[in-house]
């Protein structure tokens, strides 16, 4: 049919050319699932005892703060009227996933993650406290609270209550990212979206992100660092991101065999989708290059013996694949549902821009942001106690 | 007793910290809840009438046949009667509040009646349409119908 | 000096009055002569608004869009409507396979703000009509439900609005309306739809849609009034709202609606 309009497709509802959520917003579910996945292969070590896993527990914690605390961000760039979002905790409507959220930010931001990390990391804030000068010494000052009491009691409290903000804080990692799944499973409206798999799928899509993440800046700290990394470490980490990714996929094929089978009023209009616009994020990137890919690396390394070198190389590959097969995951997710017009009747494109508020820079600075406080985390709290190299922490 | 408070004490000064927190987010929340939120719902009450306030454009038809008598004749029992006037005179509140601030202007017969009257098969096949083309020799549609009362008796 | 000074500001301040709100004044005069429901004791408990939309009189000539737009100060071009016009265009398909049926061809061209040209052929075996759009202004609303803030709400007179120094401009709402009813205005940078013309009703009129339409084929009607016509309408007349499936409570009732319409 012909059109008038650039980029649209057969019919769309007026109202639906323009696309609502950007890049942004693709952005922000990427980054909640890696603190969640971050946290929860944290917890592993803490809750189930996992010693392999070890080297990574506080570089994971301060990984998932370093991104927890821009995860608000692409929100806050997207909003119309930023200084308004403060009514989200002032007045918060509660039939909106959207406002419930704010409130499970918080309470994993403040009651789960800073007190588990500074629990876990009380010992070393009181000894710098007392041996730093300077503007630092006295930002571990004030992380001290004026407390600074070390004695072997007051660790042990410390470690009990840890234990158990680790055990209230894995349902918190839970609630947090199946919540971000819930925003969008819960729109009736849109069949790409609305379906009671999504929280699930978001679930596990970011305790897979989380893992191969910390994987991934493990390695990399410890190259720079020049510190030998634990083989056994990564073996292990690498091993739960290749079960995570099963169940994972499993997940995703479930929905979408499902929606096959089914095949409702919507599914000609999402299979087309899928064929066209989507066919290199969702087919390509997604599902072949982001999933299958790196569970067959990842497999590999399970079925045959390969060299230290070897693996090493396999973890990065298939870490770097994973990374970019969940951020597609989230991009078919957040963009593909605003592609389709709601009457089944058309199509519309989105158009990246680069350097405007909500286009491509933005989104590229907010994804380094991260990465700079990690590294400002790393040296002021850092996650190894001695300078020469392997002994565990805590 | 007294060594078990001192080795908890930090702990306790967090739950402080943390409780102040909580009593700040209510106090703030006291202050800048807008007073009318929840007059009604969840909402600010004062919102129903800041969209109430928004002045009308179109008057409607009983403020024109208020000072239009006339036409209210003219139109009476015609195929018109129901349509109302700015249906085709355009919006004109301004008008019905201060006749000398905005004068309407004469719609224009020859395009203003085909806006309706224009063949389209996906118009209803009742409704009455022409095709200019073999309709009315090209003279202008109220040459012979006059639009308060378009049957040509 | 001074009471001739406050006069001349009085009949200043009043005039600004007349001049802003002159259907209101208007409508307050036809007020005293004695309505006494409409207008200035407007009593929200008293009312529960909605729309009946004939299709079978609808000749898509576009003079609602171009009302509403002028009257609410809907941002012109073709992607920001508050209501607009869809034609559908049906061919003869295979009966025996209706699950092969090609899809229903529909068109909307800036909304139908200038009119439909014809496009289509006379016996061609093919179904045509016109089918008006707006807020189903539903009591179980979706995007009421998902505003994060209370930015829009149902009103007790059962319209669904939209608190523009609340809004946030998150644009979950626009998501959440099945029928793609919601935009984010450009200006405000806040989510706008169909108020059903809200500064009008409680004035005693009707809609800047329903006042523009030749042929009647919108009629606002109040649901809680036992003496609209819409009671007897809807008793007489086989008559559907638009996406049942979604259960929204949507209270815009279309008469002779084709199931082909999405």
């Amino acid at each position: 049919m012909e059109t008038a309009l650039p980029g649209v497709q057969g019919f769309l509802y007026p109202n639906e050319i323009e696309l609502q959520w950007s890049v942004l917003i693709v952005l922000y579910p990427f980054i909640t699932g890696l603190v969640a996945g971050a946290f929860i292969l944290a917890s592993l070590e803490r809750v189930f005892n996992v010693q392999a896993v070890k080297p990574t527990y506080r570089l994971a914690l301060l990984t998932a703060l370093a991104f927890l605390l821009v995860a608000p961000l692409p929100l806050q760039l997207h909003l119309g009227h930023p200084e308004r979002s403060l009514e989200m905790y002032l007045t918060p409507h509660t039939s909106s996933a959207m406002a419930m959220f704010g409130f499970i930010y918080l309470w994993y931001l403040m009651a789960v993650l800073l007190l588990e990390i500074w629990l876990d990391y009380r010992k070393e804030i009181v000894l710098r406290a007392q041996s730093t000068p300077g503007m630092l010494g006295w930002i571990y000052k004030l992380m001290t609270l004026g407390s600074y009491n070390i004695s072997p009691q007051s660790l042990e409290i410390d470690d009990k209550v840890g234990k158990f903000i680790t055990v209230v804080g894995i349902p918190s990692a839970f609630l947090l990212h199946g919540y971000v799944g819930f925003i969008f499973g819960s729109i009736k409206a849109n069949p790409w979206w609305s379906t009671p798999m999504m929280p699930i799928v978001f679930l596990f899509s970011a305790i897979v992100s989380g893992i191969a993440a910390v994987l991934l800046v493990y390695m990399l700290i410890s190259f720079i660092q020049g510190r030998k990394t634990d083989m056994a470490c990564l073996d292990t980490t690498a091993r739960y991101l290749l079960y995570a990714f099963l169940i994972d996929f499993g997940l995703e094929m479930l929905d979408l065999i499902h929606r096959i089978y089914e095949a409702d009023e919507s599914f000609k209009t999402l299979d087309f989708m899928v064929h066209t616009q989507l066919y290199t994020s969702q087919v390509l990137l997604q599902i072949i290059f982001g999933t299958i890919v790196p569970i067959g690396l990842l497999a590999l390394v399970q079925l045959i013996s390969l060299s230290e070198a070897a693996r090493k190389g396999i973890y990065v590959i298939s870490g770097l694949l994973t990374l970019v097969g969940i951020f597609a995951m989230r991009w078919n997710v957040v963009i593909g549902g605003q592609l389709f017009s709601k009457s089944f009747l058309g199509y519309t494109t989105y158009k990246m821009e680069f350097a405007t508020r909500e286009g491509l820079l933005p989104t590229i600075i907010l994804m380094l942001l991260p990465f700079a406080i990690l590294w400002a985390l790393v040296k002021l709290l850092p996650p190894w106690q001695d300078e020469a190299g392997h002994s565990h922490s805590s | 007793m007294s060594s078990r408070f001192k080795d908890q004490e930090h702990l306790i000064r967090m739950g402080v910290l943390l409780l102040a927190g909580i009593i700040v987010f209510f106090v703030l929340r006291g202050v800048m809840v807008p007073r009318d939120f929840g007059e009604y719902g969840h909402y600010r009450g004062g919102a129903l009438e800041d969209n109430r306030a928004r002045p009308a454009v179109y008057a409607g038809r009983k403020a024109c046949e208020e000072c239009h008598e006339e036409v209210v004749a003219a139109r009476k029992g015609g195929r018109h009667a129901a349509v109302g006037c700015e249906a085709c005179h355009g919006p004109l509140a301004k008008h019905a509040s201060d006749p000398a601030a905005a004068k309407p202007g004469r719609p224009d017969a020859k395009t203003i009646c085909l806006v309706c009257h224009l063949e389209n098969v996906a118009r209803p096949a009742k409704f009455p349409q022409v095709n200019p083309l073999d309709h009315g020799e090209g003279k202008a549609c109220s040459d012979c119908h006059k639009p308060h009362q378009p049957k040509i008796s | 000096m001074t009471s001739k000074s406050d006069r001349r500001e009085f009949l200043r301040k009043s005039s600004k009055f007349l001049l802003l709100s002159g259907a209101a004044s208007v409508a307050y005069a036809s007020v005293a002569e004695g309505q006494p429901e409409k207008a200035p004791n407007y009593r929200m408990h008293d009312h529960w608004w909605g729309m009946v939309i004939d299709i079978d009189l609808c000749i898509g000539c576009g003079n609602c869009v171009r009302a509403d737009k002028a009257e609410n100060g809907v941002p012109l071009g073709p992607k920001y409507f508050r209501t607009w016009v869809e034609r559908y265009h049906i061919p003869p398909g295979d009966l025996q396979h209706p699950e092969k049926e090609e899809l229903p061809v529909v068109d909307s061209e800036n909304g139908g703000f200038d009119g439909f040209k014809e496009k289509y052929k006379k016996g061609d075996g093919s179904k045509n009509f016109f089918v008006p759009k707006l807020c189903n202004q539903c009591s179980h609303s979706p995007c009421t439900q998902v505003c994060p803030v209370g930015a829009t709400f149902e009103s007790p007179d059962g319209v669904v609005l939209v608190d523009r120094e609340y809004c946030l401009g998150c644009r979950y709402c626009i998501h959440a309306c099945p029928y793609g009813c919601r935009y984010l205005h450009p200006e405000t940078e806040t989510a706008d739809k169909c108020s059903l013309c809200y500064h009008r009703i409680v004035r005693g009129l009707t809609t800047a849609c329903c006042e523009a339409c030749p042929t009647g084929a919108r009629r606002l009607v109040d649901l809680k009034d036992p003496n609209d016509p819409v009671h007897e309408f809807l008793k007489m007349h086989k008559v559907h709202v638009l996406k049942p499936q979604m259960a929204t409570g949507a209270k815009v009732y279309y008469n002779a609606l084709d199931g082909s319409v999405r």
